[in-house]
């Protein structure tokens, strides 16, 4: 079913108009779902150079770090509320935020957050302020864990209702083709999402105006205690989008270098105009759904075997070892990271909490 | 015997239409499933087809007539074999109702316009001149003017671009605009709400129209959640500058799913305006300033005003305040604070209470949110006693708000207790007497004002 040069070739005409009813994808007779998964099987990971896997593997690390000290923090009372660890999904992020381009694509998630943020390089001590709730938190204090934004960095959120952020996600992807900025939206929700009804009506409208968006589901294998397979009738959600005629990849989100591929194809794909991309990243959180989860759903030995055989910090480790990297110098970006995440800590601990005044303002920019 | 063809009524709300084309002559042959005439109303042109056989015999009113009542005898059809009608139009008959004459007859309900005891706004400098305006043009006008002068904003909902809107509403935008800026969407409230707000979120200038506003119940969770509440969760970094606008409160006779009002519902939620006008000059001002608030915004209009005219001031630029009431008429005795379409209402009750002696000012709250509490008490402070009219249900509701400052703020200037006039707490049924009954109207209103000032 290989058809891609038509398919790339009628695809292409599609003009960016909302209402452009000639130019409906039902309308391209060799639509090919399948298409960019094969493309993808073709060059399943991305050569990264030894500086890029160095950094990915850097990154990786410091949400893993960052992530357990969010954790020991909450237990030690310093973080409230719900708070959604990222321990286990890192190369997700990584693997598809790298390859975007940050002077032009936008970002939105859900509320387990915390890894996209630092993907991007944000300040680890503004994100772990804003677990605490200081005033020096990105969004001082007031949105805490779920509700963290950088709009400087085009991270729209941070959302906490689930499914929420793929329809707005559809509004910056409408953002985007409405500027002509060329830009792209980057919107991830996980595998609970995929069953809320607004991310079909998403889906619909986004492959009918052909808005430049790439959905990924991060399929982690639980919506908060329960599994896919006793909440979803299809759990091979790459599938998802075809009724909508949207092309779904399935993708190993173990693997950074999998996952940079994938991204590679998804982003030119939509980045050319030819609409919306559905994207499967398998991976698993070690940690509970939230931090007050006690995770009976599922065994210790399966929790462990993620930990043993696909952890994806071990896997990179192993494939920068392979190509000569010594063990020393990845200990030496560990204990960089340790204490650059210490640092954070310290300075969410110690900075002050926003001042009373805070409670009033922003409600509404404007005075009326 | 000759078959009347009347007036049709072809939407819920219709009162009289105009009879735009005849498409047969008088002494046509009629099959069933022709069409015959073309009629216009306030949304739309209609087609009128006919049901019966024969031969068009009489045409009593002229293609271009305006207002023909819903019911009125616009022609006569002969039967196969009878004799073709008289020259002469043929007296009607003075027991039935609708008349050929075209004068509309609004339903009990409808409002009568405005007396012309009307305060004039001081925001209309003087000499200004006024054109007639219906609302839902002002309403249009406004989105026009905003999208000429700003790019970033734009026009999304059910119907809006290719229907020109299915309360016309949005009637010539598409010509103008085009697609990319008046864009319909599929019936699909919850992501289309979600996706004009995350298009706010990335610095566009949306504005989502829902058919109805009961509709918005599948969006509300944009509405609230991810509008509202933006700017405050991100410390003041993102911003949310949006309007949903639509119909809101009850139409006629479209049963309880689609006649509810949602003002008490959204004003309760920080981070929100919420805005409720009632003439067409508030509804042009107040849009204009919708649009242009860097805070989302929710716009309540209502589809039994849509096609009424108020004047509108010929300004090139009209915008209106947001949170400032508005005076509609000056009063001593007795204050009745309203919005939407209870200010007509109102202001018929005041003409009401006028000829017994009792000079009701009524307060037009205009914004529901911010409310603008200092209208209302320095009101009281100079009438001393004070009713809400709303149409909505009484439960937690503006009128309960607005009671509610009176007593925090205002007790002292309270010579009798404030009394609200609402809906009856039911949901709003279809049949026509019970709905009569649900509803407020003037009577009750006018009653209220004369139970707190004890006459």
């Amino acid at each position: 079913m290989a058809k891609q040069p038509s398919k790339a070739a009628s695809a292409a005409k599609k003009p960016a108009s909302p209402t452009n009813a000639a130019a409906a994808p039902s309308d391209d007779p060799d639509f090919v779902l399948g298409s960019l998964q094969q493309a993808f099987e073709a060059n399943k990971r991305y050569a990264a150079d030894e500086a890029e896997m160095l950094e990915f593997y850097r990154q990786m690390l410091l949400i893993r770090r960052f992530e357990e000290k969010a954790g020991q923090l909450y237990g030690l009372g310093l973080i409230g509320g719900f708070c959604h660890l990222y321990i286990g999904q890192e190369a997700v992020a990584i693997g598809l935020q790298s390859a975007l381009d940050n002077d032009r694509d936008s970002v939105i998630t859900g509320y387990r957050d915390h890894g996209h943020m630092l993907a991007y390089g944000i300040d680890p001590k503004v994100i772990m302020a804003e677990l605490t709730g200081r005033e020096a938190g990105i969004s001082k204090g007031k949105g805490g864990s779920m509700h963290m934004f950088s709009t400087e960095h085009k991270f729209y959120g941070g959302h906490g209702i689930v499914g929420a952020q793929v329809a707005l996600g559809g509004g910056l992807a409408l953002a985007h083709q409405y500027n002509e900025d060329g830009g792209i939206c980057l919107a991830y929700f996980g595998d609970g999402a995929a069953n809320q009804g607004q991310v079909y009506e998403t889906f619909n409208m986004a492959a009918l105006w052909n808005l430049p968006i790439v959905f990924v589901v991060e399929d982690n294998q639980y919506a908060m205690g329960t599994s896919t397979k006793r909440s979803s009738a299809e759990t091979r959600f790459y599938r998802r989008g075809t009724s909508f005629r949207i092309p779904g990849m399935e993708v190993n989100g173990m693997d950074v270098l999998e996952v940079r591929a994938a991204a590679e194809v998804a982003f030119a794909h939509v980045r050319a105009g030819k609409g919306p991309v559905l994207m499967e990243c398998n991976t698993y959180r070690y940690r509970g759904h939230s931090m007050s989860d006690p995770a009976k759903y599922r065994t210790r030995e399966e929790v462990q075997d993620q930990r043993d055989h696909h952890d994806p910090i071990e896997r990179l480790k192993k494939t920068l070892i392979e190509s000569g990297k010594g063990e020393d110098e990845l200990k030496s970006i560990d204990k960089a990271i340790r204490a650059e995440v210490a640092q954070a800590a310290d300075f969410a601990e110690t900075s002050p909490e926003p001042g009373a005044g805070e409670l009033y303002t922003d409600v509404l920019v404007g005075e009326y | 015997m000759a078959i009347e063809l009347k007036m049709p009524a072809l939407s819920p709300t219709m009162e009289q239409g105009t009879l735009a084309k005849w498409l047969k002559a008088e002494g046509d042959r009629i099959e069933p499933g022709d069409i015959i005439a073309e009629i216009e109303t306030d949304k739309a042109t209609m087609e009128f087809e006919a049901i019966d056989e024969g031969v068009l015999s009489k045409i009593l009113i002229e293609a271009g007539t305006e207002d023909v009542a819903v019911g009125a005898v616009i022609a006569l059809i002969e039967g196969e074999g009878e004799e073709p009608a008289e020259a002469s139009a043929p007296e009607p008959k003075k027991e039935s109702a609708p008349t050929p004459t075209p004068t509309p007859t609004p339903s009990p309900r409808a409002e009568k316009p405005a007396p012309a005891t009307v305060a004039r706004d001081p925001a209309i400098p003087e000499g200004t001149r006024l054109t007639s305006t219906a609302v839902r043009e002002a309403l249009r006008d406004a989105m026009a003017e905003e999208m000429r002068r700003d790019p970033r904003v734009f026009v999304m909902g059910e119907e809006v671009a290719e229907y020109q809107g299915a309360y016309k509403v949005t009637q010539g935008l598409l010509d103008e605009f085009g697609p990319k800026r008046v864009i319909d969407t599929p019936i699909t409230e919850y992501g289309f709400a979600g996706i004009g707000t995350g298009a706010a979120m990335g610095g566009l200038r949306p504005i989502v129209e829902f058919m109805t506003f009961n509709f918005a119940m599948q969006a509300i969770d944009h509405i609230i959640n991810s509008a509202a509440k933006t700017n405050y969760m991100s410390g003041g970094q993102m911003r949310c500058p949006i309007v949903f606008r639509g119909p809101n409160g009850a139409a006629s006779r479209v049963g309880a799913q689609h006649s509810q009002n949602y003002g008490p519902w959204y004003a309760s939620v920080p981070g929100l305006i919420v805005i409720a006008p009632f003439d067409a000059a508030d509804a042009k001002g107040l849009l204009k300033a919708a649009i242009r608030s860097e805070d989302p915004v929710v716009f309540l209009e209502n589809e039994l005003v849509y096609g009424r005219s108020f004047d509108v001031p010929d300004m090139d630029d009209y915008v209106l305040p947001i949170g400032k009431a508005r005076i509609m008429r000056e009063g001593s005795d007795v204050t009745i604070v309203s919005y939407s379409i209870g200010i007509g209402m109102a202001l018929e009750a005041a003409a009401t209470l006028a000829d017994e002696g009792i000079e009701a000012e009524v307060i037009d709250l205009r914004t529901l949110r911010p409310l603008d509490k200092q209208a209302v008490l320095t009101s009281l402070a100079k009438t001393n006693r004070l009713i809400v009219a709303e149409e909505g249900w009484p439960t937690c509701s503006i009128a309960s708000e607005i009671i509610s400052i009176c007593m925090e703020e205002g007790f002292d200037h309270l010579d009798a207790p404030v009394l609200r006039v609402c809906n009856e707490d039911v949901p709003l049924p279809y049949a026509a007497n019970l709905e009569k009954l649900a509803l407020i109207d003037p009577a009750r209103i006018a009653e209220a004002a004369r139970k707190v000032c004890y006459k």
